[in-house]
């Protein structure tokens, strides 16, 4: 089959392997109909996650039509049902599954050791995405192996097309999580950093969720227009000051709610502590950029909270944490327990409250994806999601 | 990496982070200008230059100028070069300075090695709008009716009110907002 593989830093191809086997009678194969580049994709694009090995197949956004299964999923899948496979591989039987932990289950990732090494514990196992969370082959292909098949899924009808559904495995649950995770009252102003796919789905959600003002912050003109289609207020952060125009906006008190969906990789031109990361990170002594977290931190009202979908890798620097603690911050993180909002988001589609499909910029054929990895991380052309068909 | 603002359109398709750079390097130039402009002859004594007051003023005069173009011309390429033209003058008349018994040797040094770092970066500036300029990027996508929500957005605040917030994404009560009706608040006392 065919495949997006990873081969080394901005070295992605489009090669052909082989298919998929059922290796586990809990597995089960399915035929990808749709598959995207998620942002966090980017992060192991210019190897800033470690763990990636070259030959490892890329992708965790994925959907299609199970056309194998293993003797034990039985009852929950059957050949020929239509599936969105969520990012996070899941047993359904832990401890931290049952309390719908998901992200953190304790049973899928085969190389928790290693994660434990570096986190303390291990945390769920992941499609393509290092071999930090399994080492599992991603989705970005013709075909996908679904370990745990029987509680890894998302049963979605025929009939609503791709476009709808497929953000059901990462984007969508991930914003309307940060959202949730804010615990939004109607008098709340949201601040949300990163105008991104997960940013876009983070203001619909918040939105949705009754926030009084919503506030987005990025420096892109066309992800900063979509962001204001969806109803927020937008700050250009290359035209003004992100903390005196929240401030401003809040009668001075900051924004309760506080999202970064930015993560490891901030772009803050010109600002002391981006130059700071910037040397820091290419002389190898700190892994991350936490330019949002910092800013988040100094801005958000007292007893507020921060929430961060944004993906983090390793070890920050000069995180005001005197400003956290005296304020009385609330920080919430984590990656998202997909499962545990998609009944429900699956739902709000259907019955039309939202329409994932608004983000979505390019639809190309798999072979075309190296080359749109290259536009998306370089946000060229108004990238701001990729869809794949194989 | 490459963002166009409005502003960058209008000046020569610049990154808006180079443009950002310019526009301070042109700040910077009318700063550096007013000085030489109003004190000639404290500059000149630092730099044991006396007698060149005037070299000096009309240098100012130059920085000014060169500042003015960089902030407000339509491409502000040519400008950022004439800095670099400019560095260059600089330089070449203060080592004139560390000839013979110039008892301000060490404050030429230092001079000198200030210039050196923002001729630096003057060419990084340069370089990078030659670069950048004669290549507009293509026209921005319209997104603007890409609203997510198929009934409107005000319509849509608020629709997901039935969701529930699980009990353990909640904020703690003792940081949930005041919802009481509002009470008169009293004046602030004067401490």
């Amino acid at each position: 089959m065919k495949a997006l593989v990873w081969h080394g830093t901005t070295d992605i191809r489009c090669d052909s392997v082989p298919d998929p086997q059922i290796e586990h009678p809990r597995d089960a194969i399915i035929k990808v109909t749709s598959c995207a580049i998620c942002g966090s994709d980017l992060h192991l694009y210019d190897h800033f996650m470690p763990g990636m090995k070259s030959g490892d197949i890329m992708g965790h956004e994925t959907m299609g039509e199970v056309v194998e299964v293993g003797s034990e999923t039985k009852g929950k899948l059957k050949v020929g049902d239509r599936v969105v496979i969520p990012f996070t591989i899941i047993c359904g039987e832990c401890d931290q599954c049952k309390r719908g932990n998901f992200s953190v289950c304790e049973r899928t990732n085969r190389n928790g050791h290693i994660a434990a090494k570096a986190f303390g514990h291990a945390t769920a196992g992941l499609f393509g995405y290092t071999h930090l969370t399994g080492g599992y082959a991603g989705g970005q292909a013709e075909y996908l192996r679904v370990p745990f098949a029987d509680a890894t899924h998302i049963k979605v009808p025929d009939g609503i097309p791709d476009e709808k559904l497929l953000f059901l495995s990462d984007i969508f649950p991930t914003g309307w999580q940060a959202a949730v995770q804010c615990d939004i009252q109607p008098d709340d102003t949201v601040a949300i950093w990163g105008a991104g796919p997960v940013g876009q789905m983070a203001i619909r959600s918040a939105i949705l969720l009754g926030a009084k003002q919503v506030v987005a912050i990025d420096r892109i003109p066309e992800r900063l227009a979509m962001a204001e289609a969806g109803g927020a207020i937008t700050i250009n952060f290359d035209e003004e000051s992100v903390i005196e125009r929240l401030n401003e906006l809040t009668n001075g008190k900051g924004p309760e709610k506080c999202i970064d969906s930015v993560g490891m990789e901030a772009h803050a031109a010109g600002t002391v502590d981006a130059m700071y990361d910037r040397v820091k990170q290419a002389t190898m002594m700190e892994t991350d950029r936490p330019h949002v977290l910092r800013e988040m931190a100094y801005v958000c009202r007292p007893a507020g909270t921060l929430s961060v979908p944004g993906v983090y890798g390793g070890l920050l620097d000069k995180i005001p944490f005197g400003a956290i603690m005296n304020k009385g911050l609330t920080i919430r993180t984590g990656q998202t327990h997909v499962n545990r909002w998609t009944d429900d988001l699956l739902r709000r589609i259907e019955e039309g409250q939202i329409d994932p499909s608004f983000v979505i910029t390019h639809t190309v054929g798999l072979e075309e994806g190296p080359e749109m990895y290259k536009i998306f991380r370089d946000k060229q052309d108004g990238c701001v999601k990729v869809v794949l068909k194989p | 990496m490459r963002y166009e603002t409005e502003r960058t359109r209008r000046r020569g398709h610049a990154d808006t982070a180079t443009d950002t750079l310019a526009r301070g390097l042109g700040i910077f130039s009318i700063a550096l200008g007013i000085m030489e402009v109003a004190a000639p002859r404290t500059l000149a004594r630092a730099l044991g230059m006396k007698g060149q007051e005037g070299l000096i003023a009309g240098y100012g005069l130059r920085e000014i100028a060169t500042g003015i173009g960089i902030l407000a011309s339509k491409d502000p390429t040519p400008w950022i070069w004439g800095r670099v033209a400019g560095d260059a003058l600089d330089l070449a008349t203060l080592a004139t300075a560390l000839e013979g018994k110039n008892p301000k040797k060490e404050n030429v040094g230092i001079a000198m090695a200030a210039v050196a770092g923002v001729t630096a970066l003057d060419v990084y500036c340069a370089q990078t709008l030659s670069r950048e300029s004669p290549h507009p990027l293509p026209p921005m996508q319209d997104y603007s009716d890409r609203t997510g929500f198929p009934r409107g957005v005000e319509q849509s605040r608020g629709a997901a009110s039935d969701f529930e917030v699980p009990r353990d994404f909640r904020a703690p009560e003792a940081m949930r907002p005041y919802t009481q009706p509002d009470l008169p608040q009293r004046p602030m006392p004067s401490m």
